[in-house]
């Protein structure tokens, strides 16, 4: 007989106004006792519901199950097998949206932690396993994948399963992309990452950091170099600014800057060189895990108080859930239906304020939200000395303006088919590099994919 | 890990390395830069790529020690090696078509890359006039080697310690006015050089490039730290720079936006010559 009970066994995590103010772990973890509670809520539907709705598709009550019966080697292996990063999804997948959302027992009460007990079996692993993977005997083909991002590590960890010498190359000094420069230690911590990282190499993976594609090497290099096929998964890089008066003012940034100098940078450790923003008042604009990931890094960088300034309403806001309440608790302020139309600064051209227009909800847009519009005359000042824009990012030009043969669309998204190949033969692309700013999730399914593709054209060419 | 082949004090204030790094050098075209961290604690710091030797794979970088990182970077000996280098970025200088008599102007340190400029022109078969300027005798850097790639030097310091006494800008203004005609203005220095050459070659209506230095993280458009104003349109200088039109860019926001982290920069000199005494 399941447990019935109709609420999730509640998970430990830092008390909000203790974790406000530093960058350790904001969620715990089960112990073994939790998860076999909540384990036993899964009512291991025949027909799997809640896999449906997993884009790497994780055999999930297989995994509960497993866990059920104490078996949490065998519960880690059953998710490893679709999913290279268990741990990381473990804590940064919106389950709300996707696997939990199809869960039967969510009809009445609340869906099984299926996140939760993903990352459990992941660190139960990472605690108790020694032996690293074992390099699987190579079938001598060279893949090069660009990007050691979600997509790009997924991709190179499939193909180096089936044999690929894989060799991954990473723009910045650390394998990761936004796992290491965007979402931030206290979300995501970067040991874990690392780890990851590691297991790869000990599958054959070659990492080789600092090596910007598209300027010291081609893509059609690669290719000339011996690659048979080349997997393009270089993120949405470029951020977006409001193009307002007042943003080239001193302390205003992009959410992309403020979280590299502080998760890739490390500038909130002591003993690190690069600098941070000191803030006492911060204006955060967006609704995105990008402007709560900002807003909750100001408020443990020592800001006393941490807006977020969003256009739409709280039903709108695109965030995960528990990142919304997080911030929340932490004492993040709230200000929705409220834009910011200008920035002033003080005499030495720093800002001082935010001048912020309130809004109201019009008709559904082409996104399907509920439209922000403008309500004229509701022009007030908000004292803040920073503002940090998370309003989005575009692709990254580098590749494509560097390729003969790519195709992008309008927005600068590189063009693909459903094998996930581009407009040039043997090459491949995933992740935010095709579907502009999305998840974590979504670039590793895309990984998959696209190492699925990448294996079934070399062995057929 | 980048191994240092060779280190060479230039001045007091100014060193030169030369970098093991063959994949950069191998695609490095003057007016591009790198970016530098020299350990796992260290910022990552944008430098122009001073020249680039292929057959041997090594790059050398020329830099004035101006904070911790450039000191950390300065304490460094041949046979060191520094954590990552990374590189070749943003765009190479693209000389105007049909330009024929070019002036290169470098002041202080950067005339390291003024130099590499002068160079690849005086192969590329430009006449190249070089202006140098220095705040006096003692700083004086790549005298011999702008000789050997230009038609005439003219060497500057403020104080008159050396060369003629002046500014560039004073230089400048003088030869155009003695009848030597220029089609093109490379000006590389501080900005506030850059600045002033752009308003004398305004008047003469010389088409001017200049090498913007503003704060960067990633050097490959992620941050938009690097954000200039050019022609009245936000411009990132590590993906589309680091060589604009200087008639165009907004000189004023570029010196403002540098200054964001000095009082970080100031305290962080201040340890680092703590730890030395």
């Amino acid at each position: 007989m399941p447990n019935m009970s109709r609420t999730k066994v509640p998970i430990p995590e830092q008390e909000p106004k203790v974790r406000a103010r530093n960058f350790g772990e904001v969620t715990l973890g089960y112990t073994q006792e939790m998860a076999l509670e909540e384990a036993s809520r899964c009512l291991n539907c025949k027909n799997m519901p809640c896999v449906s709705g997993c884009p790497v598709g994780v055999q999930i009550p297989v995994f509960i199950k497993k866990i059920t019966e104490n078996d949490f080697e065998g519960a880690y292996e059953v998710i490893h097998a679709t999913s290279s990063l268990p741990a990381v999804c473990g804590r940064v997948c919106p389950q709300e949206r996707q696997c939990e959302s199809k869960c039967v027992r969510g009809i009445k009460g609340e869906p099984v932690g299926i996140g939760r007990l993903e990352r459990f079996a992941a660190d139960t692993h990472m605690k108790h396993t020694e032996a690293p993977p074992q390099k699987p005997v190579s079938n001598g083909h060279k893949v090069a994948v660009v990007g050691a991002g979600p997509s790009g590590l997924t991709c190179a960890g499939d193909l180096a399963r089936l044999g690929y010498e894989v060799t991954v190359f990473e723009a910045l000094h650390k394998a990761g992309g936004v796992l290491m420069y965007g979402i931030p230690e206290f979300r995501l911590p970067k040991d874990i990452v690392q780890k990851e990282v590691e297991n790869l190499k000990t599958l054959g993976v070659s990492i080789m950091t600092n090596m910007v594609i598209g300027k010291v090497l081609s893509i059609d290099e690669l290719i000339a170099d011996g690659f048979e096929a080349v997997f393009v998964g270089s993120g949405a890089g470029l951020p977006r600014f409001m193009g307002i008066e007042g943003e080239s003012l001193i302390g205003c940034c992009s959410a992309n800057e403020y979280l590299t100098r502080i998760n890739l940078m490390k500038g909130y450790k002591e003993g690190y060189d690069t600098p941070v923003l000191r803030s006492k008042a911060v204006a955060v604009v967006g609704g995105g895990n990008v402007a709560m990931d900002a807003a909750r890094s100001a408020l443990r960088m020592g800001a006393d108080h941490v807006y977020i300034v969003y256009r739409r309403s709280m039903d709108e806001m695109p965030a995960r859930r528990e990142e919304v309440c997080h911030a929340m608790e932490e004492g993040v302020e709230f200000l929705n239906l409220n834009n910011p139309v200008k920035l002033l600064g003080d005499e030495n051209g720093r800002v001082r304020a935010a001048v912020i227009q309130k809004m109201k909800l019009g008709e559904p847009d082409a996104s399907g939200r509920r439209s922000p519009v403008p309500i004229e005359g509701s022009e007030y000042e908000l004292a803040v000395d920073t503002v940090i824009m998370a309003i989005g990012t575009s692709p990254n030009p580098l590749i494509r303006t560097t390729t003969e043969g790519l195709d992008a669309d309008k927005r600068g998204c590189l063009v693909v088919d459903e094998t996930m190949q581009t407009t040039k033969e043997g090459v491949y692309a995933g992740g935010d590099a095709v579907t502009g700013a999305a998840t974590v999730i979504l670039a590793m399914g895309a990984g998959k994919a696209a190492a699925a593709s990448i294996d079934k054209y070399i062995r057929e060419k | 890990m980048f191994r240092i082949i060779e280190k060479k004090i230039l001045n007091p204030n100014v060193t030169q390395m030369v970098f093991d790094a063959p994949y950069i050098a191998r695609k490095a075209r003057a007016g591009q830069f790198v970016i530098f961290r020299v350990d796992e604690e260290g910022e990552r710091v944008p430098l122009t790529i001073a020249d680039a030797d292929p057959q041997n794979g090594t790059i050398t970088l020329i830099f004035q020690i101006v904070g911790k990182s450039t000191m950390k970077l300065n304490a460094l000996n041949t046979g060191d090696s520094i954590a990552d280098l990374v590189g070749p970025l943003g765009q190479a200088t693209e000389i105007p078509e049909g330009a024929k008599n070019i002036c290169v102007i470098g002041g202080g340190v950067g005339c390291a890359i003024a130099y590499p400029q002068a160079k690849s022109l005086h192969k590329a078969g430009y006449s190249v006039d070089v202006i140098s300027g220095f705040r006096s005798r003692d700083i004086v850097i790549l005298e011999d080697e702008f000789r050997a790639v230009c038609d005439e030097l003219i060497l500057c310091t403020d104080d008159g310690s050396y060369g003629v006494k002046g500014f560039v800008t004073n230089a400048l203004d003088e030869r155009i006015q003695n009848g030597h005609k220029y089609d093109c203005v490379i000006a590389i220095g501080p900005v506030p050089m850059m600045k002033f050459v752009c308003e004398v070659t305004k008047k003469y209506q010389i088409k001017t490039i200049v090498s913007l230095n503003p704060i960067m993280v990633d050097g490959t458009g992620m941050c938009g730290g690097c954000r200039v104003t050019v022609g009245g349109k936000t411009r990132y200088a590590c993906v589309e720079g680091p060589d604009f039109d200087g008639h165009e860019v907004d000189f004023d926001e570029l010196m403002h936006r540098n200054g964001t982290y000095r009082e970080r920069e100031a305290e962080c000199r201040m340890m680092a010559q703590a730890d030395k005494a």
